[in-house]
């Protein structure tokens, strides 16, 4: 009679269980089920899946399919190069400088190299690229002023405002409404010439040019091979006193080869060598005893 | 003495390493269920957004997140009796409350409610060295009392510094800081048989938990059942568990006697089960559903199915009036109510300005109880429910849970031990040093 009643279930887990339950419930192996074990799985079917190299290329063909799909669009297609803002020989040095193929994909186009290389052109100033609705390259260009022009030993080239070069000339003639300067270092003394010319503007008519002397003055050169050498600081005043001097006693229509500057409490002229001889005589006939 | 000490200690250490942690278990072994309940700390004494006190009064420090019962085998008169089922037992509880909580405890509170708890109280008193009180002042008057023989095979479960007194002024909770010449202390020892505790802690070391605090569970269950108003003006809360019936005392917040009563509800199932003639599953049931201690003419016509499964359609159909039941049921409960006036008495109750009394544990639900027990013990009776704390089961709701309860309480705020105060410099053996070379000097 006693196996009658079934003997009651015992509910205690056993020492083992009880055991690993309290394992899975230790917070690191908990973030471990649910974090961890997911993470591997995917990577190791990832891993799996690519551990093919067939699949592998297939995978990187198809990326590249996709890629080449979208940027062959005509959408995306650029199909010519437009350029503003530069004369027609700029132009042609730019199509030449940037070799492009038409049609070409936006996508292959690197823009900032394309600006970097216009940019880098002497006449450029500036330059904006854009690419514009309808396939069109946009370049707008901004070309230099040339304001003065350099004689050296090489050439006569063009500069602009800030002395940047622009491009060189065959002769100083083909220009002659730009005036000259020479010497070594002019370039970077382009402003000060600029003023120098306006300041000069009453000897305009006698004026060659402006030459500079060891990098750091200037001297005026008129004709009859007068020259006015200017202090390397504040030459515009110096030159300014000059013209005055000049105006008043006609001092540089007289037989004057220089007139120097250089010292601002010691003016000196010189006179050429007939002048000089010129001199001697008369104060011979004035006063021979004196 | 300084074993108990160092060990209560080491266990104080390992309690504010879990509230550190953040989560404990609280284990209550009962002789009838094992309960545990998983507890989350997540900071103390926050308030409400309107910066009032919240509604637990400041308890909400922690939170249920787990809890789970079992029927406990292998405990008698809230004793372990079988190591094996226990441990079985409390491993049970302990897997379904993490699983609840999912997550892993380490740390446990244990209570229970046997090995013939003993109330002493001690009392000493010092000449303070300075003016001021210290915490140094404080260990050393606690170390001055006298500690009684409390007996070989015994342990102290609680030691609370109960009242402090400096010079005439008496009833100081907390004397650190105030001027005075003389400081003396009222304390309250509890001391439990050492086999017990013993037990206890090999299994709860079994299920591979570390035991951070162990208290009676009388103690709990007072400090659950009883609110703050009677805590502070006296009252005794009697735990009437399965196995065996806890008497505690309360005066001013402090614990000052606690005992037990080896009867229960237990005893009630057995003696319905003797009395009747039926299995102590079928008594059990009987008594949960038809018990009282009060019978009325309404109770003599009402028949009760007492089953039975041997097969004899006669034996297996026999009924009994309520009547029979109760009869059978009271004088058992007059017994465990007698058994606790004599505890009552012993303890001086009835010299404390208020006679409160709070019935609480399983055994309480019992209908009718608190007639027959204010009839017996005094006017104040009521019956007591468990505080509620903070995500608490329902289930877990009910006056048997008091006892765990209370031990969360006392998990989140735990009274001043004497082991919270360190032991004064000159209990150490440096001491017996000094006396050796003084020895030396005189004699030589």
């Amino acid at each position: 009679m006693q196996s009658m009643t079934p003997i009651p279930r015992d509910p205690a887990p056993s020492r083992l269980r009880y055991r690993l339950q309290r394992w899975m419930l230790t917070p690191g192996i908990r973030h471990g089920m649910r974090i961890g074990i997911p993470l591997a799985l995917i990577v190791a079917g990832v891993a799996g899946y690519l551990a093919d190299q067939g699949r592998r290329d297939g995978l990187v063909q198809f990326v590249a399919d996709l890629r080449a799909s979208i940027e062959e669009r005509p959408e995306f297609m650029v199909e010519l190069m437009a350029i503003d803002g530069a004369g027609p020989t700029l132009a042609q040095e730019i199509r030449d400088a940037v070799p492009l193929e038409f049609p070409a994909s936006s996508f292959d186009l690197d823009l900032e190299a394309i600006r970097a290389t216009i940019a880098g052109l002497d006449p450029v100033q500036s330059v904006r690229l854009r690419i514009r609705p309808g396939g069109v390259l946009q370049v707008d260009v901004t070309e230099r002023v040339p304001v003065i022009v350099w004689r050296t030993r090489a050439g006569v080239s063009l500069l602009d405002a800030t002395g940047a070069h622009i491009y060189a000339i065959p002769n100083r003639t083909e220009r002659a409404d730009l005036p000259l300067i020479a010497g070594e270092g002019a370039d970077g003394a382009v402003d000060e010439a600029l003023a120098l010319i306006a300041a000069a503007k009453p000897l305009k008519a006698r004026l060659r040019g402006l030459v500079r002397i060891g990098e750091r003055r200037w001297d005026v050169v008129l004709d009859r091979d007068q020259r006015i050498l200017l202090p390397p600081d504040r030459p515009v005043g110096a030159l300014e006193r000059v013209i005055a001097l000049s105006e008043a006693q006609d001092m540089l229509e007289r037989d004057v080869a220089v007139v120097d500057l250089r010292l601002a409490n010691r003016p000196t002229l010189r006179m050429t060598s007939d002048a000089v001889q010129e001199w001697w005589r008369i104060r011979e006939i004035n006063g021979s005893g004196q | 003495m300084a074993d108990f000490y160092h060990t209560q200690r080491a266990m104080r250490q390992m309690r504010r390493q879990a509230l550190q942690r953040g989560v404990i278990a609280i284990l209550d072994v009962g002789s009838s269920k094992t309960a545990c309940l998983v507890l989350r700390f997540d900071g103390i004494g926050r308030l409400s957004e309107d910066n009032s006190i919240g509604s637990l009064a400041g308890q909400s420090g922690f939170r249920v997140i787990g809890a789970a019962t079992t029927r406990s085998r292998g405990v008698q008169f809230g004793e372990i009796t079988a190591m094996q089922e226990t441990e079985r037992a409390i491993r049970t509880a302990v897997q379904a409350a993490q699983k609840m909580a999912e997550i892993r405890v380490d740390h446990v509170i244990a209570c229970f409610s046997g090995a013939n708890p003993r109330s002493y109280g001690l009392d000493a008193q010092t000449e303070l060295e300075g003016q001021v009180v210290t915490e140094h002042e404080v260990a050393r008057v606690l170390a001055a009392c006298e500690v009684p023989e409390y007996g070989t095979g015994r342990e102290v479960l609680h030691a609370q510094p109960v009242n402090f007194a400096l010079d005439h002024r008496s009833g100081l909770s907390d004397p650190r800081g105030q001027l005075g010449q003389t400081l003396s202390v009222d304390m309250h020892m509890l001391t439990v048989d050492a086999d017990a505790v013993q037990n206890l802690v090999h299994c709860v070391k079994r299920c591979d938990l570390e035991l951070a605090g162990i208290a009676s569970s009388a103690y709990a269950s007072g400090i659950s059942a009883l609110v703050e108003d009677e805590q502070e003006l006296g009252a005794a809360c009697i735990d009437l568990g399965g196995g065996s019936t806890g008497v505690s005392i309360f005066m001013k917040k402090h614990l000052i006697y606690a005992d037990c009563v080896r009867m229960g509800g237990d005893h009630i199932t057995s003696d319905i089960s003797m009395g009747l003639g039926i299995p102590a599953a079928n008594a059990e049931r009987i008594k949960t559903f038809y018990g009282g201690v009060h019978a009325t003419g309404m109770d003599d016509r009402e028949m009760i199915e007492i089953g039975g499964d041997t097969g004899d359609y006669e034996h297996d159909r026999r009924r009994v009036s309520r009547a029979e039941l109760i009869g059978i049921m009271r004088p058992r409960v007059e017994e465990i109510l007698e058994e606790v006036r004599i505890r009552l008495d012993a303890a001086g109750f009835e010299h404390l300005p208020s006679q409160q009394i709070v019935l609480t544990g399983g055994g309480s639900q019992i209908p009718g109880l608190g007639g027959l027990a204010s009839r017996m013990l005094g006017q104040q009776v009521r019956l007591g429910r468990p505080l509620r704390v903070h995500g608490l089961p329902q289930a877990a709701t009910g006056p048997g849970f008091a006892g765990a309860v209370g031990l969360s309480l006392f998990a989140a705020h735990p009274q001043d031990e004497w082991w919270d105060f360190e032991i004064p410099v000159d209990r150490y053996p440096k001491r017996s040093l000094k006396r050796a070379v003084k020895w030396f000097r005189d004699n030589w």
